[in-house]
This record gives structure tokens, C-alpha cells and sequence, in this order.
């Protein structure tokens, strides 16, 4: 990484999903507050500030990653991925959010973006995971609302659906 | 009305934009050109600003001003009490003067180009103080206590009664401040058009934060707009208006621009309300077969010194139980801290858990098993109003719960059941909270399109106020939800009381009610006086509407749709409707919601980690709108109970007032894993008097009772009897 000033601004190239974004900014800025103020990409958000609460987390390269404890010059030439890029299209839902709808694995929504992240991530790498293996994944997210006991449901059947689809498609 | 949407489980409406990320919150508006605001918060805990340095900072990159009590506008804070304010007191006025109450105050506000700025800016922003020892500990026996208003209640003689029963207990319980520490920080944009104001801001009382801002700043209400559509919970703390909405709207003035100002996780602990640390007494006598003969509740709540906030830590002792001699007393420690605010099950779920864990205490002491020892002192009637109660199912709660719970299998004996090496222990405790209800107004539009719009200026922090208000106007006007769009979150929308205190649903529920009664009577008279339809010149009382269709009684034709009456005029219907309680039923019963909570934990006896293994809730709550959104706040109000219990707990340094534990680490909260199997069920209950739709609402009774089930099934398991929440593995230890 080239030596940077603080004084000015510096370049940063990436792909946000599935798009180039080139943006110029302050070496100490957060991937968060380029995604929320400077791109608008509000989906992302922020609860605690620290890597604590998972509300902000997004994909970098696939995996998960608190976007409040990632500087945005850390994502040159990475591929990152927010809540917004879920849905197939604007009209479908992923077969995760389907899920999370249906079995209101949300209540006020805000922790649901950064969970789903994690989610979405996780079923990828296994898709296999079981109640445990999603309680112990979801432990790195707060809610404050539901209980919880939804959002394992919802994900536990958006990994049962995803399965069938492997298998149909196979 | 034989298309029936209350009670069934629809889905969220407002699913779809939580999963996509297109739902807006506070923070996630943004204006053109928009600065960027950060507070400065004091760093002593009482005195006076002496020094700011703020020639230095105003030059730093991208700041635009640099606002203290030096160069703040003076504001004219005209009076204003909303519902919510405490009744004793005033609010704090921010930067008009140069005086400390409390460590967190802000005394500065830092505006610039961009949010780094503003950061760092503020950051450097270096004060000096004239500081003095604040007293923030309230245990402290030196600081006074005041009586606040009607705060004490008594009948009988409760202190004879409870010193000459042949069985007494007389204990003291302790519960550590709390903060609500919803996922989402609050927020404000700010945005002046001449002496018009826009606030996109994070609020549970749209209205009311549209008349004091407006009072603040010296405004007609009506010049003042809150838009807040989605909230990321709030389980209170959105309830009042706090100093940053004041602050992000006159740096706003002072700069000429559209202010953001969010506050930080940290701010949070500083001034937007907590859940106060209560000290209190319980005493109790009973005669050897557990007919209570006296009680006395005695509690403390902290204040702040500006005002005295007051909430129902001892009322329902007065009713719950029947007991001819019951004394209540209430009182205020002032501190030099913030003033507190209502937290979820705000009074309730503090002055239960000491209520009930003397219950549970008083069985073991009587050898009678305490559901038993609740149903023999199940009261007829309201004891302290003496007047019926409106609906009353606490003991088909504790059947029902008992039931799906297995208390059946629970033997008397601390220590008596293990798993394994864990100690098992089983507990049950009431909940209650009373049924309330505040005048509220809706409108509801019907359009040439078949839709119809229906607007309240409500909240939604997450219970599904969208879902469940979407299926009252879909009862009531016989469509299918989905032809029903709710609006909300608007303060120009007609007028609501606070989200809060359970009382959404049966406010602005009644509300909608009465709007869509009032939407159909002008449909059909539109329909009676239009020559051209099958109703013309019929009488309204021969008329009946079914599933949104308009006939004459008995008459098989399709009759006619709204859209089908509207189409013939091109005008859409518009009707408001408001509601409130009618003070006559309002002085004839007491109207309150009950529930029995069973909680079973693991307890390694060792090293004393406690483990919430189940819990189980039976509630009577009237009718059930939605059971899915019911349940799903129950299981939320439990794991709060949980986080109370056993976790939840802010820790001020006794030397400035400072939050020690003002971050999400450390401010523990219950995790997934930490989250047992959680069960919610509800009885049948018709309430015919609380209000047309008869129901009592659930927010706050979700989260009253959990923590001491929690405590008394930790008694159960170890013999050890905590009566300081939360309960820390050394209290189970040192048994």
C-alpha cells in the first residue's frame, strides 16, 4: 500500500456489487461511511461501532466482514457485497430473504441486513449447517427485538430449501 | 364484515423492505449538501465550563462552526409537558448556559463539510472545566428522598398486620440502571425552510416531538414536520425528545444548512433515558395456610436534579393479590445524573421482580407450592379501587402455563433436581401491566383503484404496528389486506399517543376502527344518492356491508364494491375517525393485562454459571390480532427479561458520574446462544370493556415477570435466594 497523507484524499478502486466504484477518500474512513454517505447504500447499517452488534456486516471477497472495523482503502481491488445486492432482482427475493419474511425472522429489521450477510455467507461455505452450527454463526449478532428463535427458524429453512435446489439442479 | 383478518398470522408487510435493505431509518436520510454535526459531551460529572479552545478547532479541514454556550443562539423554550415529560421539573436547556449537571451533558456541537471532519474536529476540541464531586450512588443514605406526587397508597394497616402475622418475611431487593440499547443509535437530520422545520428523526411520539421542538424554538406547531417511518427498536428511549433533536436543529439554524447529527453508541448512555436503579423493601405476612395478611412495598427510584421522573414501581402490588392490608410508598433520589425515562414494562417489571421473588420466598417459607400460594390469594375484584376488573385470567395463565411448561414434574426441594452435575431449578412469577388507552385519530381514503389508504401518525419500532394495523382496516372495511395501504410515521398524519406503554394497538387500532365505520357510512350515503345504483333511495338501515360490498339486507345480487361507488363519482372517500376510552367504563373496572412466566435453569454447581435453559409465558391480553407478531414480541420481551436477570446492568464510576460500561461490549446483552427455547401462548380472553377491539396489549407485559421466574428458579436450583439483579455467578457460589 503506498504511503498515504492524512491531509488528503486518496483513490480506492473496488467492486461493490458487481459494479466498479472508484471514490476518493480520507485515508481513517470506514467502509461503512463510504457505503452509507458517500456511495448511499444506507442498507448497511451501524449500531455499535466496534465490531460488537454485526449490524454493519458485509461480504468482502465472499466472507463476512464488519464494515465499521474496515477501513475503505482496505477493499482495493476486493469484491464487496452489501444487503442490496441479495435479491436476484428487484423483484425476487433470495431464497434466504424469502425466508426471513416468512418466518418473521425480523421485527424492527435494523440488525436483519448484517445478519442476512452473515447468513448468506455462511450457507455458501456450508451447506449443510445445522441449528447449532447457525446458532453459534448467529452469535456474533445482536437482536434486541425478536428472541432470536426466528431467525434460526427462517435460516435453518432457507438452508433446507437451497439444498433442494442443489439437488434438482445436479 | 365476514372477511376476517383479525387473528390471522399474516406475514409483515413491511418484510420485503427490512430484507432488502430499502427500509429507511433515521440515519439513512440524507439531504443535498447536507453537513455533518458531532456533540461534544462534558467529561465531569458537575460544575461549570470554565475554557473552550475553539479558535483552533473552527480552522481545522471542513469545519463550519463550533457551537458552546458562548455563540448558541439563545432559545426561547417555551413551556411544554407532553404526556411523556416527567410532571415535576424541566427539561434540559442545551448550550444556554455554561453549567454542568451530569457527565455525558453536551456542551458543544462541532459542525462540518463531512463526517470525518466533524470527528476529528471534535475530538480536539479542548474544555476546561471548574469540576465538583457529583453523588450518582444511589445507595448513598445521605442523599434525600423526596415524595413525588399521589406516590404512596394504602388500606388496612399493613405494618401491624404484616409484624403480627404468624408468618412474615421482610427483605430488600436491588436492581441495576439499565439502558434500552436498541440496535439502532438515535438519530436527526435537520432542515430549515425559513422558519419552517423538517426532522427526519428517530422518534416513538412523532407529535409530541413536533410540539416541543416547536415550543423550543418559539415555532407554531404546525411549522414543525417529523418524519420518522421506520425505528430500529426503541423499547423506550425514543419515547421523549432528547437534546440532540434540539442541538441538530439549531446547528441547523445557526449554520444555515441541513444538519445530520447521529449519536454515538456511547452517547447513548449519556442522555436519551435508562431504566433507574430501584432499591426496595418487600414485607410480607400470611397465616399458615397463605392467606396474605399484610404487605408492604417500599421503592426508590433514581431522578435526575432538573426532573423527577417517576414510574409504577409499586402500583401493581396495590391490586394484584387479595390482601386487606397492602401500604405502597414511592420515592425519589436525585441525582446528578440524567434524568431517567421508561424502559420496556417500565415500574412493572422492577417492582415485580421484588414482589414476586417475596412470593416465591414466602411458599418455600410456608411449604406451599407457589402457584398454589397465588391462587389462594387470587383477589375478586380490584382490592385497592375496589372495583371489578374489566378481564381478569391469571390462574387459567398459571394452568396453561403450568401445563405446556411441566411444573407437574418440579420437586419442592432447592437442590432436588439435577442433570447430571447441573443443578435444575424451576421458578414461576405474575406478570401484569395495565390496559391502556389514549384518544388517537386515523383517516382512511378510499380510492377509485380499489385501494384504501389509511394514515396515523404512529410508530413502528418493530412490534408490526404496519402489519397489524394493515388487518383492523381489513376487518373493517372487508377487504383483503392486501388492497390496505397503512401509512405511519408522519407527524402532518392525524394524531396518535405515544408508542409506547401497550397501547398502540387498542389507541390507534380503535381509531382505524372508527374511521372505517365512518369511510363506510359516506360510501353507502354516496351510494343511497346516486340515481344510477341498485341502493338508491334505500334506507341506511337496510343496508349491510359484507366483504367490502354494499347490498340491501337479504339481498342476493354482487352489490356494490367501493370502487364500483367511487367510479360512479371519480371522487375518492375520504373519513377520519378518533376514539378514546369512555370515561364511565374508564372508572368502572380496572383494566389490566396478566401472565404467569415458568423458567427452568442449569446451574454448574461448581463454577456456578447459570444457564437459561426454557421459558415458557402464558398471558391473558384480550384478543390477539396477529399470532405471529404476538409471539414474536413475547419471546423478545423474554430475552429482555433474560438480559435483567443476568446481564443487564450500567455501572457508573462513583467519582464522575461516567458510564464505565457506555459500549456494547461491555453493556452485556443476551446473544443467541444465551437464548433458550422460548414459548409464548395465549389464553382465550374476551374483554368486552377495555376497548372495541378488546385488547389489552403485549409490549411491556412480554418482558414483566421473566426476571423473577429467572430468580426463583435460581433459588430452586441452589437453595440461594439473590435478590440484587442482575445475578452474577459469585451470588450462587457463596451459597
Amino acid at each position: 500500500m503506498p504511503r498515504m497523507n492524512a491531509a488528503r484524499k486518496h483513490p480506492v478502486e473496488f467492486t461493490l456489487n458487481g459494479r466498479t466504484v472508484r471514490a476518493e477518500v480520507e485515508n481513517r474512513m470506514l467502509l461503512s461511511d463510504l457505503l452509507r454517505h458517500e456511495i448511499g447504500l444506507t442498507g448497511t447499517h451501524v449500531g455499535c461501532e466496534h465490531g460488537v452488534c454485526g449490524a454493519c456486516t458485509v461480504q468482502i471477497d465472499g466472507r463476512p466482514a464488519r464494515a465499521c472495523l474496515t477501513l475503505a482503502q482496505q477493499v482495493r481491488g476486493s469484491d464487496v457485497r452489501t444487503v442490496e445486492a441479495l435479491a436476484p432482482d428487484p423483484a425476487v427475493l433470495s431464497p434466504l430473504q424469502a425466508a426471513f419474511r416468512r418466518h418473521h425472522g425480523l421485527q424492527c429489521g435494523f440488525c436483519t441486513p448484517g445478519i442476512l450477510m452473515s447468513l448468506d455467507a455462511l450457507l455458501r461455505e456450508r451447506p449443510d449447517a445445522d441449528r447449532e452450527d447457525i446458532r453459534e454463526h448467529l452469535s456474533g449478532h445482536l437482536c434486541r427485538c425478536t428472541g432470536y428463535a426466528t431467525i434460526v427458524e427462517a435460516a435453518l429453512a432457507a438452508a433446507e430449501e437451497q439444498r433442494k435446489e442443489e439437488t434438482t439442479n445436479a | 364484515m365476514n372477511v376476517s383478518s383479525i387473528g390471522k398470522p399474516l406475514t409483515r408487510v413491511d418484510g420485503r423492505a427490512k430484507v432488502t435493505g430499502t427500509a429507511r431509518y433515521a440515519a439513512d436520510f440524507n439531504q443535498p449538501g447536507q453537513l455533518y454535526a458531532v456533540i461534544v459531551s462534558a467529561t465531569v460529572g458537575l460544575g461549570r465550563v470554565t475554557e473552550i479552545a475553539s479558535t483552533e478547532v473552527e480552522r481545522m479541514p471542513g469545519v463550519v462552526a463550533v457551537i458552546t454556550h458562548r455563540n448558541a443562539q439563545k432559545l426561547p423554550y417555551l413551556p411544554h409537558k407532553g404526556v411523556i415529560d416527567p410532571a415535576v421539573g424541566e427539561r434540559l436547556h442545551v448550550l444556554q448556559d455554561d453549567q454542568v449537571h451530569f457527565y455525558g451533558q453536551p456542551v458543544a456541537i462541532v459542525v462540518a463539510d463531512n463526517l470525518d471532519h466533524a470527528e476529528r474536529a471534535a475530538a480536539a476540541l479542548r474544555i476546561t472545566y471548574a469540576a465538583r464531586r457529583p453523588l450518582v450512588d444511589h445507595a448513598d443514605r445521605t442523599i434525600e428522598r423526596i415524595a413525588p406526587k399521589s406516590a404512596d397508597g394504602s388500606r388496612g394497616d399493613a405494618d401491624v398486620a404484616v409484624t403480627q402475622a404468624p408468618v412474615m418475611i421482610d427483605e430488600a431487593y436491588e436492581i441495576a440502571r439499565e439502558n434500552h440499547n436498541p440496535m439502532e443509535p438515535h438519530a436527526t437530520t435537520a432542515a430549515w425552510s425559513g422558519d419552517r422545520l423538517t426532522l427526519w428523526s428517530k422518534s416513538q411520539y412523532l407529535v409530541n416531538e413536533q410540539a416541543e421542538i416547536a415550543a423550543v424554538f418559539g415555532l407554531p406547531v404546525e411549522n414543525v414536520e417529523v418524519i420518522c417511518p421506520f425505528i430500529g427498536g426503541a423499547f423506550g428511549t425514543s419515547l421523549r425528545t432528547w437534546p440532540h433533536v434540539t442541538l441538530a436543529a439549531l446547528a441547523a439554524r445557526q449554520t444555515g444548512r441541513t444538519v445530520k447529527l447521529v449519536l454515538s453508541r456511547k452517547q447513548m448512555f449519556f442522555t436519551t433515558g435508562h431504566r433507574p436503579r430501584t432499591l426496595q423493601r418487600i414485607a410480607l405476612g400470611a397465616t399458615p395456610d397463605g392467606k396474605l395478611t399484610g404487605v408492604i412495598h417500599e421503592g426508590t427510584g433514581e431522578t435526575s436534579r432538573y426532573e423527577q421522573f417517576t414510574e409504577a414501581l409499586t402500583a401493581a402490588t396495590a391490586y394484584l393479590y387479595s390482601c386487606p392490608n397492602v401500604r405502597t410508598q414511592y420515592r425519589l433520589a436525585q441525582l446528578d445524573t440524567s434524568t431517567p425515562n421508561h424502559m420496556r414494562g417500565p415500574g412493572e417489571a422492577s417492582g415485580i421482580f421484588a414482589l414476586e421473588s417475596a412470593m416465591d420466598e414466602l411458599s418455600y417459607k410456608l411449604g406451599i407450592d407457589p402457584i398454589e400460594l397465588r391462587r389462594r390469594n387470587e383477589p375478586r375484584r380490584d382490592e385497592a379501587e375496589n372495583k371489578p376488573f374489566s378481564s381478569r385470567s391469571l390462574m387459567q395463565c398459571y394452568e396453561l402455563g403450568s401445563e405446556r411448561f411441566g411444573w407437574a414434574r418440579r420437586t419442592p426441594e432447592p437442590r432436588s433436581m439435577r442433570d447430571g452435575r447441573l443443578l435444575i431449578g424451576l421458578g414461576a412469577a405474575t406478570a401484569t401491566y395495565p390496559a391502556y388507552h389514549a384518544p388517537a385519530s386515523a383517516r382512511v381514503r378510499l380510492l377509485a383503484d380499489g385501494l384504501a389508504e389509511v394514515e396515523a401518525a404512529a410508530s413502528d419500532m418493530g412490534p408490526g404496528t404496519y402489519t397489524s394495523m394493515t388487518q383492523v382496516a381489513a376487518e373493517f372495511l372487508g377487504l383483503p389486506p392486501e388492497q390496505v395501504r397503512f401509512r405511519l410515521g408522519q407527524s402532518a398524519y392525524p394524531q396518535t399517543p405515544s408508542h409506547g406503554g401497550s397501547w398502540t394497538m387498542a389507541s390507534v387500532g380503535s381509531a382505524i376502527r372508527a374511521a372505517c365505520v365512518e369511510a363506510q357510512a359516506q360510501a353507502a350515503s354516496r351510494a343511497v344518492a346516486d340515481s344510477g345504483s341498485p341502493v338508491f333511495e334505500a334506507s341506511v338501515d337496510d343496508l349491510e356491508w359484507s366483504e367490502g360490498r354494499l347490498r340491501r339486507r337479504g339481498d342476493a345480487s354482487p352489490g356494490m364494491s367501493y370502487r364500483d361507488i367511487i367510479a360512479r363519482t371519480g371522487t375518492p372517500v375520504e373519513a377520519e375517525g378518533s376514539a378514546q376510552r369512555d370515561p364511565e367504563v374508564a372508572e368502572g373496572y380496572s383494566m389490566h393485562s396478566f401472565g404467569a412466566v415458568f423458567a427452568e435453569v442449569a446451574i454448574d454447581p461448581d463454577v456456578g454459571t447459570i444457564r437459561v435453559r426454557r421459558i415458557v409465558g402464558a398471558y391473558g391480553i384480550g384478543r390477539v390480532v396477529n399470532p405471529l407478531l404476538a409471539r414474536s414480541q413475547c419471546t423478545g420481551g423474554m430475552i429482555g427479561g433474560i438480559g435483567m436477570a443476568l446481564m443487564e446492568r450500567t455501572v457508573l464510576d462513583p467519582r464522575d458520574g461516567r458510564p464505565v460500561n457506555a459500549h456494547m461490549a461491555d453493556y452485556l446483552m443476551p446473544v443467541n446462544l444465551d437464548v433458550p427455547k422460548l414459548e409464548a401462548y395465549f389464553v382465550d380472553e374476551v374483554d368486552p370493556h377495555v376497548n372495541p377491539l378488546g385488547v389489552k396489549g403485549l409490549g411491556e407485559i412480554a418482558l414483566v415477570g421473566t426476571a423473577p421466574a429467572i430468580a426463583n428458579a435460581v433459588f430452586h436450583a441452589t437453595g440461594r435466594r439473590v435478590r440484587s439483579l442482575p445475578i452474577h455467578i459469585e451470588d450462587v457460589l457463596t451459597a
